[in-house]
C-alpha cells in the first residue's frame, strides 16, 4: 500500500467522520424549511393611501412595528427584512397558528375614539400600555393607559361627551360604543366588547405595538400548518426510503458484488449530503427532500458508468486490476462532463429559485458533488482492496 | 447478467421514423400550447390556495355550494381524500378567507387549515421572467461548456435533444391542462441536466470511438457508440426513474405533479439521447457533405479528402 492510497483512504474516513459529526442527531442539526416545520412566509407591500404616503421613514417604522409584533408573538428565529423600496419579507418558522400570526402582522391597528357624529377625538398614538384582563364578571377586556398628552386629550374627549356615546374603533370597525358616565382624568380606560380570551390578547398586542403609519397589503403569503409539515416529512422520508431500497436491490440484482460496493458508496454519499446540509446550515425543504431522493438515482449512475467500463475491459481479457484502472480512467471524463452540465442546470435553478425550490437546487448540487466523490474515490478504493485479494488468490 | 450487451441494434437506419414520431408528439404539444396555453398555477397567475381538512367526510358539492355564497363557485376544488380538499380561487384577502372558513365551520363541519398560499399577480409576472432567464441561462451555459469540452456541433445537438424533452413535458402539461407551478419549472430544469447527462455519455463514447476506430463509417461509429452505452443508459434510466416513482406514489400531493413531470422528462430524455441526439449528428454530417459538394474552399477539400482516405 503506497502513500497516496493511504492518504485517499484516510481522506474518505475523515469526510465520513465530519459528515457524521455534523449530521447527527438529525432532528437537532437539520434546519427545516417553513414547508416542513410549519410556518409562514409573507411578503408585505406598503401602500399609499389618501392620508399617508409611503416614504423611507414610513417603511422603516412599519418594519419596526412588525418586528415588535413578531417579538410579542414569541416566534423563535423570525426573519424580518426589507426588500427593495417598499416591500417587507417576514418569515415565521414553527408557529402553531400561522393564520392568526399573519393576520396580526398585516393589520394597520389604528385605534380611534369617535363621538356620536363620527368625528375622531383621539387615536391610539399616545398609548403607554395595553393589557388584556377580565372585568368583574370574568369577561375578557382590554385596559389601556395613555401617556400625558394622551391623558389630556382623553379627559377632554370624555368631558365633552358625558352622557353620550364615545365609540371605540379599530381600523374603522367599531369594537364597542360605551356611554361616557363621567369624565376620565387619569388616562386609564377599558375597552369592553365581545372578546374571547384570544381576541382580547391580540387586540392588546396590536395596541402595544402601535398602529402602522401606512396601509400594508399582503402580496404573497405561504403558510403551512404544523400538521401538514409533519405529514410532508413523513411522506418524504417514506418515499426516500422506498426509492433507496429499490435501488439498493436493483444494483445487487444486476451487478452482484459490484452492486454491493455501489450500494455501500451510495449510503456514504447520502451521509455526506446530509452532513453538508447540516454543516453549511442549508435549509431542508420538501422539494429539497425530492432533490435528495433524485440524487439517490443519479449517484449510482457514476457507479454504473464505471462498472460497465470495467466489464468491457474484462471482456477484452485484461486482469481484474488493469480493468479497474482502465475502467476508472475511461469513465472519469464522462462522469465529470455529464455531472458538470447537470450542475449548470442546478445553478440556474439556484439563481431562479425562491424559497423552497432553492432547497431543491441546493440538495441537487450537493448531491452531484457528493456522488462524484463517492464514485470516483470511495468505490475505487473498495475495488482496489478487492483486487488485492483477487490477485493474491490467483497467486496462491 | 446482461440485458442488452450482446445485441447490436440499428438506431441509425430507422431514424426518420423516430423523428416523425417525436415531431408528431411535439407538434400536438405546441398546438396545445398555442391554442390552450398553460394552466398557470398561483405561483405565476396569482390567486389563493387553501388546503383544508374537515373532521368528517364531506362532498365536493357541499364545499362548492358554500363557496357560491362568496361568488367563488367556479373555483378549482380537488379532493385528496373524503375529508381533505385543495381549493384554488382568485386572490382573496385575509378577511374574506376568514369568512369563508367560518362559513365552512358553521355549515359543513369543523376543519383544520393545513396550508394557505396567496400570491399577487405582480409577483407571478416577475416570476415568469425569472423562470425564462433561468432556462436561458442554463441553455447558454451548457452550449458554452459542451463547445469547450467537445465541439460546437455536439452542443447544438444536445440543445436540440433537451429542447425536445422540455417540449414533450410542457406539451403534455398543456394538453392535459396540468398546473405549471414553480416545482414544475424546477423539474424542467432538472430534466435539462438529466437529458444532457445521457446525451453526453453517448457523445463522449462517440468522441473516443472516432479517435480509435478510424476504419469504420461515421454511421457505424455512431451506432456502435449508442450500443456500447446502451446498458448504462437503460440502467441509469431505471435507477433514476425508480426514486421518482417512489416520490410520485408515496411523496404526498404536493410533490406528485413534480414527480410526474420528472418522470415524463426522464422517459423523453432517455429516448431522445438514444434515438435523436446522435442520429442527428449523422444527418448534420450528411447535410454538410452535400453543401461541400456544391461549393467548398480549397482548404476544406483537402480536409475532406484526408478524412476520406482515412475512412476507407
Amino acid at each position: 500500500m503506497n502513500f497516496t492510497k493511504t492518504a485517499r483512504i484516510a481522506s474518505v474516513f475523515i469526510v465520513i467522520a465530519v459528515a457524521v459529526i455534523f449530521a447527527f442527531p438529525l432532528d437537532e442539526k437539520i434546519n427545516l424549511g417553513l414547508d416542513l416545520q410549519g410556518g409562514s412566509h409573507v411578503i408585505l407591500e406598503c401602500k399609499d393611501s389618501p392620508n399617508a404616503l409611503v416614504d423611507d421613514d414610513a417603511v422603516q417604522r412599519v418594519l419596526e412595528i412588525i418586528r415588535n409584533r413578531v417579538d410579542q408573538l414569541g416566534v423563535s428565529e423570525p426573519v424580518i427584512q426589507r426588500q427593495g423600496n417598499n416591500r417587507i419579507l417576514v418569515q415565521l418558522p414553527g408557529i402553531d397558528d400561522p393564520e392568526t400570526a399573519v393576520d396580526l402582522i398585516g393589520r394597520t391597528a389604528l385605534l380611534e375614539f369617535k363621538d356620536a357624529k363620527g368625528n375622531t377625538l383621539l387615536t391610539g398614538a399616545h398609548l403607554l400600555n395595553a393589557k388584556e384582563t377580565f372585568d368583574q364578571f370574568g369577561r375578557p377586556i382590554v385596559t389601556i393607559e395613555f401617556d400625558k398628552i394622551g391623558a389630556t386629550e382623553f379627559s377632554n374627549a370624555t368631558s365633552g361627551n358625558v352622557g353620550k356615546v364615545l365609540a371605540i374603533t379599530l381600523d374603522d370597525k367599531e369594537i364597542s360604543a360605551p356611554v361616557v358616565q363621567e369624565p376620565i382624568l387619569d388616562g386609564q380606560a377599558r375597552i369592553t366588547g365581545s372578546f374571547s380570551v384570544d381576541s382580547a390578547k391580540q387586540l392588546a398586542l396590536l395596541l402595544r405595538s402601535g398602529a402602522l403609519p401606512v396601509k400594508v397589503e399582503i402580496l404573497e403569503n405561504r403558510s403551512v400548518g404544523p400538521t401538514l409539515g409533519k405529514d410532508s416529512i413523513d411522506k418524504g422520508v417514506k418515499a426516500g426510503l422506498i426509492g433507496l431500497l429499490l435501488i439498493l436491490v436493483f444494483m445487487v440484482f444486476y451487478y452482484r458484488k459490484f452492486g454491493l460496493i455501489a450500494d455501500f458508496s451510495l449510503v456514504i454519499c447520502m451521509l455526506i449530503i446530509v452532513g453538508a446540509l447540516a454543516g453549511f446550515k442549508f435549509t431542508l425543504t420538501l422539494p429539497g427532500i425530492a432533490g435528495m431522493i433524485l440524487t439517490i438515482g443519479m449517484a449510482v449512475d457514476a457507479n454504473i458508468l464505471i462498472f460497465e467500463r470495467i466489464k468491457e475491459e474484462l471482456k477484452l481479457g485484461k486482469t481484474f486490476r488493469a480493468s479497474i484502472d482502465a475502467g476508472f480512467n475511461k469513465a472519469f471524463r464522462t462522469i465529470f462532463d455529464a455531472n458538470v452540465t447537470t450542475l449548470i442546470a442546478a445553478i440556474a435553478l439556484l439563481y431562479f429559485g425562491t424559497g423552497s425550490i432553492r432547497g431543491f437546487a441546493v440538495t441537487l448540487s450537493i448531491g452531484i458533488v457528493a456522488s462524484m466523490f463517492t464514485a470516483i474515490v470511495v468505490t475505487k478504493i473498495i475495488l482496489e482492496l478487492f483486487s488485492v485479494k483477487a490477485n493474491s488468490k490467483i497467486l496462491n | 447478467m446482461d440485458f442488452v450487451g450482446k445485441r447490436n441494434f440499428n438506431f441509425i437506419n430507422n431514424r426518420r421514423l423516430v423523428y416523425m414520431i417525436s415531431a408528431l408528439i411535439i407538434l400536438v404539444g405546441i398546438i396545445s400550447i398555442i391554442f390552450q396555453g398553460f394552466n398557470y398555477g398561483i405561483d405565476f397567475a396569482g390567486g389563493t390556495i387553501l388546503q383544508i381538512k374537515f373532521d368528517e367526510p364531506v362532498s365536493i358539492e357541499e364545499v362548492r355550494n358554500n363557496l357560491g355564497e362568496f361568488n367563488l363557485s367556479s373555483s378549482t376544488i380537488q379532493d385528496l381524500s373524503d375529508t381533505e380538499f385543495i381549493i384554488r380561487t382568485e386572490k382573496i384577502d385575509q378577511e374574506k378567507r376568514k369568512e369563508i372558513l367560518s362559513t365552512f365551520r358553521d355549515k359543513i363541519a369543523d376543519l383544520e387549515l393545513l396550508r394557505v398560499e396567496t400570491v399577487g399577480p405582480v409577483i407571478g409576472e416577475n416570476l415568469k421572467k425569472t423562470a425564462l432567464y433561468a432556462i436561458l441561462f442554463a441553455f447558454v451555459g451548457i452550449i458554452i461548456y459542451i463547445t469547450v469540452r467537445f465541439e460546437f456541433r455536439y452542443s447544438i445537438i444536445s440543445i436540440l435533444a433537451l429542447s425536445h424533452d422540455c417540449l414533450v413535458v410542457l406539451g403534455i402539461f398543456s394538453l392535459f391542462q396540468k398546473e405549471i407551478t414553480i416545482p414544475i419549472i424546477a423539474a424542467v430544469l432538472t430534466i435539462v441536466g438529466y437529458s444532457l447527462n445521457n446525451t453526453i455519455v453517448i457523445l463522449d463514447r462517440l468522441r473516443e470511438n472516432i479517435k480509435f476506430k478510424t476504419r469504420e463509417s461515421f454511421e457505424n461509429i455512431v451506432n456502435l457508440s449508442i450500443n456500447q452505452s446502451l446498458s448504462r443508459t437503460i440502467n441509469t434510466a431505471l435507477t433514476t426513474v425508480l426514486p421518482v416513482l417512489a416520490i410520485y406514489f408515496f411523496g404526498g400531493s404536493i410533490l406528485s405533479d413534480f414527480a410526474l413531470a420528472l418522470f415524463i422528462g426522464m422517459v423523453a430524455g432517455t429516448y431522445s439521447s438514444i434515438f435523436i441526439a446522435s442520429p442527428l449528428l449523422v444527418d448534420w454530417r450528411n447535410i454538410s457533405k452535400e453543401k461541400h459538394r456544391h461549393g467548398q474552399t480549397a482548404k476544406e477539400k483537402v480536409k475532406k479528402t484526408k478524412r476520406k482516405t482515412k475512412g476507407k
